[in-house]
């Protein structure tokens, strides 16, 4: 055994190869992520196009929030910002809903051992395939099999068979574009998200669902009254990270558009601030897109600290409650052994 | 339990089965008919694309591929893009496995102050929005005069915090740190130890991270189209290709633009139907999302 002093000295001697095995990590995330965080926050506070040099304090959050200042420009950003605000949210909301949906449908059948599907393994890899493939590409692919004129293949099959008389405007059209975006995103994410939520119900403990079973339970009270309530870490983890993911949407929306002519109905903020830093790009708005991305960075925050924090809450109640009965007990043990003497 | 009980039990049980096969199968048609239709168009000609739909491949394979490569009217070629997502691609992930490996190793096998503090770090960043720092990164890019380069496309993949963190669980879980004792005993120096013993038992963590790391790059599009603000057509990506070639009007030929789309994603299927089973593994395990 070695004595204490032993021990300090061999931590000590090699703690420094702790520090040089992180150090890469740490200095090339400080210099390419969070120079450029604190450099966003420091360009919202900056001018637009050709007076990006100016310093002009609030004026880019007031005129994004607020449409204040900045005469009719001001008003005009404020009324895309929100607008984009909003397709985000319900874009968003539409393909996460059937999404999770669905795959927790999928997921509960295919966990469940009662059941015999054939074919799980096969329908697990096709549906993830869409995971994969090349979003830019998917884009492109809806946009020519939903293309609006009456010689694009799905109008024309529709056409064909007599269900519509007229082509349906799936790009240009209000409901029908942010619907289209809404599938195609339900499209790509359902697979990984059945997946993610089958490796879930898998890690609860088995004896449960066998005690369910032995007492006659059906698998809708299995599933409602034992894998949901089980399942809430999982699933709020899903829903943060898919929100996340949902607020940086961007390559569907960007691309499944007509030509180069951008649908105000689909733009989110994520095409909001690429498109003022990067299309206006000889003279950048460099100011509104940061202020964008400081507020898109806010409500990130916001959002996902609430669900962590919903979350963890009752974990940490039942544990502080755990901790104070076990204090009691163990206070009343002491009193039973001792005699009455507290310790 | 009476058998007519029993027996309706299982009749209620398969009938539940077939109904669930017939929504698998009713999924699986929407997952792969898109697909299916796309590779089917890319080998017929225009005027059979507008003519009707049509399940049967057509014979026009070669000859749509041709226009596209040849034509310069469409402003794509595939072996340029292939070649410029290639090298991002391979050099990003080679970088962010190799130092997320490192990361991960030294949170895990040293005892050092600020190791509980490091670890806290990288799980906070995990949940940063990257277009929040796209602004400023950009920016920074340019007065560096490196806009129009790989490097800031490759480089920052040396921070890599979601593979740092599911390497740190895998080595967590199943690397004995006796191994590490032993090694110094032998006189094996610490990144003699790391390189020689503690990577080649890391491999199904690394196997794993690397299919993802590497798709996850062969399908940026938002990064290079930011950071590459020329667009000179050498440095082009496969996924720019396809939305120049999406947003030229002067295409009037459906078939060549089906080709093109089709070989954009071709190689990334072949990928993943010959790894599916580690990816959906890795999916299971460690919940990759962007």
């Amino acid at each position: 055994m070695a004595s204490a002093a032993q021990r300090n000295i061999r931590s000590i001697s090699y703690a420094k190869y702790g520090y040089i095995f992180i150090l890469p990590f740490f200095l090339v995330y400080f210099f390419f992520q969070l120079w450029p965080l604190i450099n966003t926050f420091i360009l919202s506070f900056y001018g637009n196009g050709a007076k990006a040099d100016d310093f002009v304090g609030l004026d880019n959050f007031n005129a994004l929030l607020f449409g204040d200042g900045m005469g009719r420009t001001g008003k005009a950003i404020h009324e895309t910002f929100v607008q984009t605000l909003i397709n985000t949210l319900i874009v968003w909301i539409g393909n996460f809903v059937p999404q999770i949906l669905i795959s927790l449908l999928l997921a509960a059948w295919f966990t469940d051992a009662k059941l015999k599907i054939r074919g799980k393994g096969f329908f697990k890899v096709v549906m993830y395939m869409p995971n994969i493939i090349t979003a830019a590409s998917v884009a492109a692919l809806y946009l020519s099999l939903f293309a609006e004129s009456k010689y694009g293949p799905i109008n024309h099959m529709l056409l064909d068979w007599g269900v519509i008389k007229e082509p349906i405007q799936f790009v240009t059209g209000v409901a029908q574009s942010r619907g289209m975006i809404m599938f195609i995103q339900c499209w790509m994410w359902f697979g990984n998200t059945m997946i993610m939520l089958m490796s879930g119900i898998m890690g609860l403990n088995p004896s449960l669902f066998e005690a369910a079973n032995i007492d006659g339970a059906s698998s809708g009270q299995i599933f409602r009254k034992i894998t949901l309530p089980l399942l809430r870490p999982i699933l709020i983890y899903t829903m943060v990270t898919s929100m996340i993911g949902g607020l940086q949407m961007f390559d569907i929306p960007y691309l499944y558009i007509k030509g180069t002519q951008r649908n105000q109905f689909t733009k989110t903020v994520a095409v909001f601030i690429y498109e003022h830093f990067r299309e206006k790009m000889p003279k950048p708005n460099y100011g509104f897109s940061a202020a964008a991305s400081v507020v898109l960075f806010i409500i990130t925050i916001i959002l996902g600290s609430i669900c962590m924090a919903y979350n963890r809450d009752e974990d940490e109640a039942r544990k502080k409650k755990e901790r104070k009965a076990m204090k009691k007990k163990l206070k009343e043990q002491a009193k039973n052994n001792l005699g009455g003497i507290g310790i | 339990m009476s058998t007519a009980k029993k027996d309706s039990y299982t009749a209620k049980l398969r009938t539940k089965s077939i109904i669930i096969f017939i929504v698998c199968v009713l999924l699986t048609l929407i997952c792969l008919v898109p697909i299916y239709i796309l590779i089917i168009n890319a080998t017929r000609s225009h005027v059979d694309i507008i003519g009707s739909v049509s399940f049967i491949p057509g014979d026009q394979l070669v000859r749509n591929v041709k226009e596209l490569m040849t034509n310069s009217l469409y402003k794509f070629d595939a072996l340029v893009g292939f070649k410029n997502s290639a090298i991002i691609a391979i050099g990003a992930t080679v970088l962010s496995i190799f130092f997320s490996c490192l990361t991960a190793y030294g949170l895990v096998v040293y005892d050092f102050k600020l190791r509980g503090a490091a670890f806290t770090f990288i799980l906070a960043v995990m949940m940063v929005p990257m277009q929040v720092t796209s602004v400023g990164f950009l920016q920074f890019m340019i007065k560096l005069g490196l806009n129009d380069s790989f490097i800031p496309l490759i480089v920052p993949a040396i921070q890599a915090p979601a593979i740092v963190f599911f390497i740190r669980q895998y080595l967590k879980s199943s690397f004995p740190l006796d191994i590490v004792e032993a090694a110094r005993i032998d006189g094996c120096g610490e990144f003699r130890t790391f390189l020689t013993i503690a990577i080649p038992m890391m491999k199904p963590a690394i196997a794993v991270q690397s299919i993802f790391a590497f798709v996850q790059n062969w399908n940026n599009f938002y990064m290079p189209s930011m950071i590459l603000t020329s667009r000179k057509f050498n440095q082009l990506t496969m996924p720019m290709m396809i939305s120049a070639l999406k947003s030229n009007d002067k295409i009037a030929d459906y078939g060549v633009i089906y080709a093109g789309i089709a070989l954009s994603i071709l190689p990334v299927i072949v990928i993943y139907l010959v790894l599916s089973r580690f990816i959906i593994e890795g999916v299971a395990l460690g919940g990759v999302k962007e």
